[in-house]
């Protein structure tokens, strides 16, 4: 059976070229960039590159590039590294209800050290952020605000230049989780009045198990982890020299295809939006209609389980998300989809779809013949059930 | 038959080698795995419970080395109300539960079958069981006992009905050892090969009555225990605590060995008898199915198993509206709560609850 991948906010294929980049550290630079000697310099030298290439994509400059093993322990760098630099100056952490895990559980968790007093600013029904809603709660001891760039379950941007505006004005550092977007989307730091973002490879055709967290010149950030001291001692640990390259080479790759392919993308996007909501009765597009990642259409489908659509797509040849952890067997509606005021029994029956560069027409086509039977299927056998 | 077979896998032994079986068949293999523990079971103490994420993680490694789809799905709900609530309230009702008849008819063949067939378009649901189904000659589908009679599991499966038969298969079965399933698994290099066989009850980790003490305290409330003639003999800690036939050795004060005859909720009441006492030849049934649907006759013969590999005795059975009466040839004991399955030969014919209450 031919697959469709339609899950490219899970993790996306690994572009050949990164491959081929990857390949060629593994099998020809074997040094530790630390090291004096020659060999330790060519890793050295690969590792910069890639900094300049990440840098120069994000608008920065390479120092302000930090390597890390992927979007969750950035994630965790930025808030926590932030939070324990000024502690003493403030304890005060603003984020919102969307945010992924990595950044909710982690303000969660500073918050039950004790450490840190957290406010969660809710979003309106299309899961965007009120710029107002975050100025209201920005206090004197606030340190840090940390707002995604795009959501990683319903595809919606924020309004992440106007929050930045704002935090600036307020002498607040805001964090940025733009793991979904960077590579999709332009994040130009040097325009976007942002102080950290979370950068993950995978996401944008790179490997998995290497990210980057771009700390701004002047913000402090204190280590999580101590060792050898490397990336300046913000990260330390001996750099992962092939997918820090990876990440690179991904990452230039993006931003050269990113006008046409974003566009490319956004058609089969609509496509499919336009297509589920005129065959799938009482289907319900979560997020954004148009502020959203080009790639991302996500659904509810009352009367159905997520868990259920995802399995009866997965056997019909399809790579699909219910847009929350599912591959533990959890049915728990998604934190997002409820924080959007959606009830829970409509939460559940979320299905994301996001398409990627090896995405076609023709596969918009299949899905579109596909699913709508499997929801109809699907709600006649819970229309069964008691 | 074609289509796809779905195999429910515990993350045992003999699940695995029912996929393996079919695989070896050339069927369209899918297995799913039930999560019946709420969270994934990280904070229970019941090592043996195939609803647990670790049983998980072995099935799902088993049904990675036989290369078949996979999908770890939640019955967390309906196994808490459809079998340990029902466990719960049958011990604090003065009745002996029995979960694992419970779980067969409420939660695999019933909510998982449902799924299987009409949401993911399975055309069959396999099991891990020792039984066997067979098509008899008047295009009617029959449960059997497992080849290996020491084995067998069909008792916990009398209420499967025509619909549930016509799609069920029981690989491991056909098998004539459990020795066997373990040289099929071996040959397969299934990580389960080893794994201990499961005993007890799958979701307590240690003593039953904790559990029916934490959600029903009121069973643990003291009360007298009585002769039949209401003589009060003893006093006992709990009804949820006793078992119908049990030896009841605490705080009676007699000569005569004592079992429990009846329990009584309402006065928290334990009546004792001796042995001739607490036999009866007549039991009254409810919640009665018949594998065909229907009885042969309102009454007829046949050999009944009052537990779980049990020997079968000579009985009647009697089909009264809401359930049938059985009479056995000799007097025996079984407990409210605890299923009597009908056999003929070496098929399961059907079967019914024992309604508690006043010998018949």
């Amino acid at each position: 059976m031919k697959r469709v991948y339609l899950d490219h906010a899970a993790t996306t294929p690994v572009d050949p070229e990164v491959a081929d980049a990857m390949a060629r550290v593994l099998r020809e630079t074997h040094g530790n960039p630390s090291s004096i000697y020659a060999e330790g310099r060519a890793a050295r030298e690969l590792v910069d590159r890639a900094r300049g290439d990440v840098a120069a994509v994000l608008g920065a400059q390479p120092t302000e590039i930090v390597f890390t093993s992927g979007g969750t322990e950035a994630d965790n760098l930025a808030l926590r590294g932030v939070m324990k630099a000024r502690r003493g100056l403030g304890d005060h952490l603003v984020t919102t209800a969307i945010e992924h895990h990595a950044v909710l559980d982690t303000a969660r968790d500073l918050e039950s050290s004790g450490q840190v007093r957290v406010t969660v600013v809710p979003v309106d029904r299309d899961g965007r952020v009120d710029p107002a809603a975050i100025a209201a709660a920005i206090e004197p001891k606030t340190t840090l605000v940390s707002v995604m760039h795009a959501n990683n379950e319903i595809g919606t941007i924020q309004p992440i230049s106007e929050i930045g505006a704002i935090c600036r004005d307020r002498g607040v550092k805001l964090h940025s989780d733009a793991v979904q977007s960077v590579g999709a989307l332009d994040f130009d730091t040097s325009r976007i009045p942002v102080d950290l973002v979370s950068v993950n490879a995978h996401k944008f055709y790179g490997p998995k198990g290497v990210g980057a967290l771009y700390v701004r010149r002047g913000t402090r950030l204190a280590t999580m982890q101590t060792g050898g001291g490397q990336e300046k001692g913000r990260r330390t640990g001996t750099e992962n020299v092939a997918g820090i390259v990876g990440l690179g080479v991904a990452l230039r790759v993006a931003a050269e295809r990113r006008a046409t392919e974003s566009a490319r993308q956004a058609g089969l996007r609509d496509r499919i939006i336009d297509g589920v909501l005129a065959r799938v009765p009482d289907a319900i597009l979560t997020g954004h209609r148009t502020e959203r990642l080009p790639n991302n259409a996500s659904f509810c489908f009352p009367g159905t389980q997520g868990e259920s659509l995802i399995v009866a797509l997965d056997l019909a040849g399809f790579a699909a998300s219910s847009g929350s952890a599912c591959t533990s067997g959890d049915t728990e509606p998604s934190h997002v989809l409820l924080a959007l005021g959606l009830e829970r029994h409509i939460a559940q029956g979320s299905l994301r779809l996001t398409v990627g560069r090896a995405t076609t027409d023709a596969d918009v086509d299949a899905l579109l013949a596909a699913l709508p039977p499997i929801v109809a299927r699907l709600r006649e056998a819970a229309a069964v059930s008691v | 038959m074609s289509g796809q077979v779905f195999v429910a896998m515990s993350g045992g032994v003999d699940s695995s080698v029912a996929a393996a079986l079919l695989r070896e068949r050339g069927e369209d293999v899918v297995g799913v795995w039930m999560r019946l523990v709420p969270g994934g079971g990280a904070d229970t103490d019941a090592p043996r419970c195939c609803g647990t994420d670790e049983a998980g993680e072995d099935a799902r490694r088993a049904a990675a080395t036989l290369g078949i789809p996979f999908y770890a799905l939640d019955y967390a709900e309906v196994f808490g109300r459809q079998v340990v609530d029902r466990f719960v309230d049958s011990y604090a009702s003065g009745e002996t539960p029995n979960p694992c008849v419970s779980c067969n008819h409420h939660v695999k063949f019933d909510a998982l079958l449902r799924d299987v067939v009409a949401k993911f378009g399975g055309a069959r649901l396999a099991t891990g069981h020792y039984a066997r189904v067979a098509d008899a000659p008047d295009g009617t589908r029959r449960l059997l006992r497992a080849r290996d009679a020491a084995k067998d599991q069909s008792y916990a499966l009398y209420m499967l009905g025509q619909r549930e038969l016509s799609r069920t298969v029981f690989p491991i079965g056909e098998l004539a050892s459990k020795a066997e399933t373990r040289e099929i698994a071996t040959r397969w290099g299934l990580p389960t090969a080893t794994k201990p066989d499961s005993m007890d009850i799958c979701f307590i980790g240690g003593d039953y009555r904790d559990l029916v003490r934490d959600r029903a305290p009121r069973a643990f409330d003291t009360g007298p225990v009585e002769r039949v003639d209401g003589s009060v003999v003893g006093q006992h800690a709990g009804i949820g605590g006793l078992t119908v036939g049990q030896r009841s050795g605490t705080g009676v004060a007699t000569g005569e060995r004592l079992y429990v005859l009846r329990l009584e909720p309402e006065r928290s009441a334990a009546i004792v008898g001796t042995r001739e006492e607490i036999t009866r030849t007549t039991y009254e049934l409810r919640d009665v199915s018949f594998t065909l649907g229907t009885p042969r006759g309102d009454s007829f013969a046949t050999s009944a198993v009052l537990r779980y590999r049990g020997t079968p005795l000579a009985a009647a059975v009697e089909v009264i509206p809401d359930g049938a009466i059985l009479r056995l040839a000799a007097p025996a004991l079984v407990a409210p709560g605890q299923a009597v399955v009908f056999y003929e030969g070496d098929e399961v014919v059907g079967g019914g609850t024992v309604r508690a209450g006043a010998p018949g």
